[in-house]
Formats: C-alpha cells, sequence, structure tokens
C-alpha cells in the first residue's frame, strides 16, 4: 500500500502512517499509555518519549501490560 | 502476627498470592481479599490488540491496595528474564521483581546458572530481586550473596499441589540465610501450609492451590488461617518427637 510502512506489533505485520509516533500508534490502537509499557526495538521507550520516537519500516514493537499470574 | 521485611518493605501478610487461573475475575479479587494478603504476583504479557480492554489485571486490582509483584514467569534464559524484569518495572509501581528462569519445560524446576546470572545484573540494576529457585542450600545462598531480597525455594513443582516434599531441605536454607525466605510454589491445600510455616520460613507464594480449589475464596481463608496457625505453632516451639508412649495422666493413684 502506498502512504504507508511495514512493521511488527507484538509479532503481527502491520501496515502503520510513515513518520507516526509511538503515541500517535498507540491512540490509533485504543491503547492508553498509561496502561502499556512500548518496547521499540528491544529498547523500552519510557511514558514521556512516547510522542518523540517515530516509527520507522521495519520496527519491532512490543505493547506489554499485567496480566493475571503466579 | 509480627510483621516481616522484604527489600526494605515492611509487610503484615506472610501469605502471597498469584493472580493467574482463577475461574474469573470476580472471583480472583474476592479470594484475594479473603487471602489478607498484600503482596500479589502478576506476569508481563503481551497487550491482546484485540481485546485490550479487559485482560490488563489492573483493572480488577487496585495498584494502591496491593503490592504488584511482577514476575518473569515462562522465561528460559537469563537474557528473556531481563527484559521482562525490566517491562515489568516499567509497568509497575515499584522495583520488586520475583525472578523466574526455568530450566526444564515438563517440571518448570530452575535453571540455577541462569537464575543467578539474571539475578546479579538486576540486583546491580537496583532491582530487589525475589528468586524462585530449588531447595537447594547452595543456590540459595549463592542467590544471597548475589544481593537477593528474599530466596524462594519451592515446596514442589509449580502448579503441582504436592506439598512440602522436602521441610529438611527448606529447614536448612532458612537457618542459613539472613535474607527472607518465601517457600514458593507446590502447596496444594492448607494443612501444607500450616506445615511449611511450622518450618520457620518467613512466608509462602502460592497460586493454584487457591486458584483451582472447588471453592478459591474459601480456600483463600483457610490458607490465610493455616499460615498464622503455621507460624505461631513455630514461635511456641513444638514438643519434642519421642518413638515411644508417654501417659499424659498420672501413673500415680490408680486403684488396686
Amino acid at each position: 500500500m502506498k502512504g504507508t510502512i511495514d512493521v511488527v506489533i507484538n509479532g503481527e505485520p502491520r501496515l502503520v502512517a510513515p513518520g507516526v509516533t509511538l503515541l500517535e500508534l498507540l491512540r490509533e490502537l485504543a491503547l492508553d499509555p498509561r496502561a502499556v509499557v512500548v518496547e521499540h526495538n528491544r529498547q523500552i521507550v519510557r511514558r514521556p518519549a512516547l510522542g518523540d520516537v517515530r516509527v520507522a519500516p521495519g520496527d519491532a514493537i512490543e505493547l506489554v501490560h499485567f496480566v493475571g499470574g503466579g | 502476627m509480627t510483621a516481616f521485611i522484604i527489600g526494605g518493605r515492611t509487610f503484615k501478610s506472610r501469605l502471597m498470592v498469584g493472580t493467574g487461573k482463577y475461574p474469573d475475575n470476580e472471583t480472583m479479587v474476592r479470594a484475594i481479599e479473603a487471602s489478607g494478603a498484600e503482596i500479589v504476583t502478576v506476569a508481563v504479557r503481551r497487550v491482546d490488540l484485540d481485546r485490550s480492554k479487559d485482560t490488563s489485571v489492573l483493572h480488577h486490582l487496585d495498584p494502591k491496595r496491593f503490592f504488584l509483584l511482577a514476575n518473569t514467569a515462562g522465561c528460559y534464559t537469563a537474557t528473556d528474564a531481563i527484559r521482562y524484569a525490566r517491562l515489568g518495572r516499567e509497568a509497575g509501581f515499584n522495583d520488586f521483581v520475583k525472578l523466574e528462569v526455568i530450566g526444564d519445560e515438563e517440571t518448570l524446576l530452575p535453571d540455577v546458572q541462569g537464575l543467578l546470572e539474571a539475578a546479579k545484573v538486576l540486583v546491580k540494576e537496583g532491582f530487589k530481586v525475589l528468586a524462585y529457585t530449588n531447595e537447594d542450600l547452595v543456590t540459595a545462598l549463592r542467590l544471597e550473596d548475589a544481593g537477593c531480597a528474599a530466596v524462594m525455594p519451592l515446596a514442589s513443582p509449580i502448579g503441582s499441589g504436592l506439598g512440602l516434599l522436602n521441610p529438611f531441605s527448606v529447614r536448612t536454607i532458612k537457618r542459613r540465610l539472613r535474607v527472607p525466605v518465601v517457600v514458593d510454589a507446590g502447596v496444594g491445600t492448607a494443612s501444607d501450609a500450616c506445615v511449611t510455616m511450622e518450618q520457620g520460613v518467613d512466608g509462602i507464594l502460592m497460586n493454584t492451590a487457591i486458584a483451582a480449589a472447588r471453592d478459591p475464596v474459601a480456600m483463600a481463608r483457610a490458607m490465610r488461617l493455616a499460615i498464622e496457625a503455621g507460624r505461631a505453632a513455630f514461635l511456641a516451639g513444638r514438643m519434642p518427637r519421642r518413638e515411644v508412649a508417654f501417659p499424659s495422666s498420672p501413673t500415680e493413684g490408680m486403684l488396686d
């Protein structure tokens, strides 16, 4: 598709707008930035920096949170 | 009940509970409340991008009320466990981590080499590491030397419900370590919890014994009582064991 780039989010290939920030990406996915931790190419991106980091083609993004566990 | 301290924080309850495998979230919350536990473990996992709204455990547990202890369950290497610990700290509300490095899929027994390696790195990064380990004294001593805030030997394999298989080893670990010893995994029912506390350990972490009981809320209450009873019995000091009977009533004053 024209005007999009390929990234991998939580192991799934996705198409996103070029130059989108991680914060915009979370909004697009309807995720609350306070409830999710973002790992961008294996680096944790802290909440205040989410709006500064732009997504590039081929990036691997992990979005994690707390679930039930022992 | 006397308070106990882990990583510089004081806790009243010696029972810590997991949040996995409950039939539903409402039962989980009621069971945790009935258990009286303050420390509650959680796992770090990918957000389900299709239905993220109800999978987060934070929708059900107030982090102001409970001390959320992130685990590294499911990690098979030190590298993975370190990665999960860092994510957990970022997601969480404290720098505590329940460190698990699993070495075998069938038994879920720990990889003690990976565990030590990960513990050293995380302690350096300022984590309060609570290390899930087997009931081996030397490993427990090494974990303490590495700076772990608590050492957590298993009673028996995770989710097995087999109870305390090696009271001698757990007692030895407790006797030799200065950091708190919290038995993690294997407790099946209240008597297991009681016997484990009677060894003198500082606390117990359990999940399946409560979550998989027919009535998890009732079992949570039973566990709270068992932990208190076991601790009280340990402090009271049990009578010596004898191989022969010894009458409780006077042998004098019997009729002819």
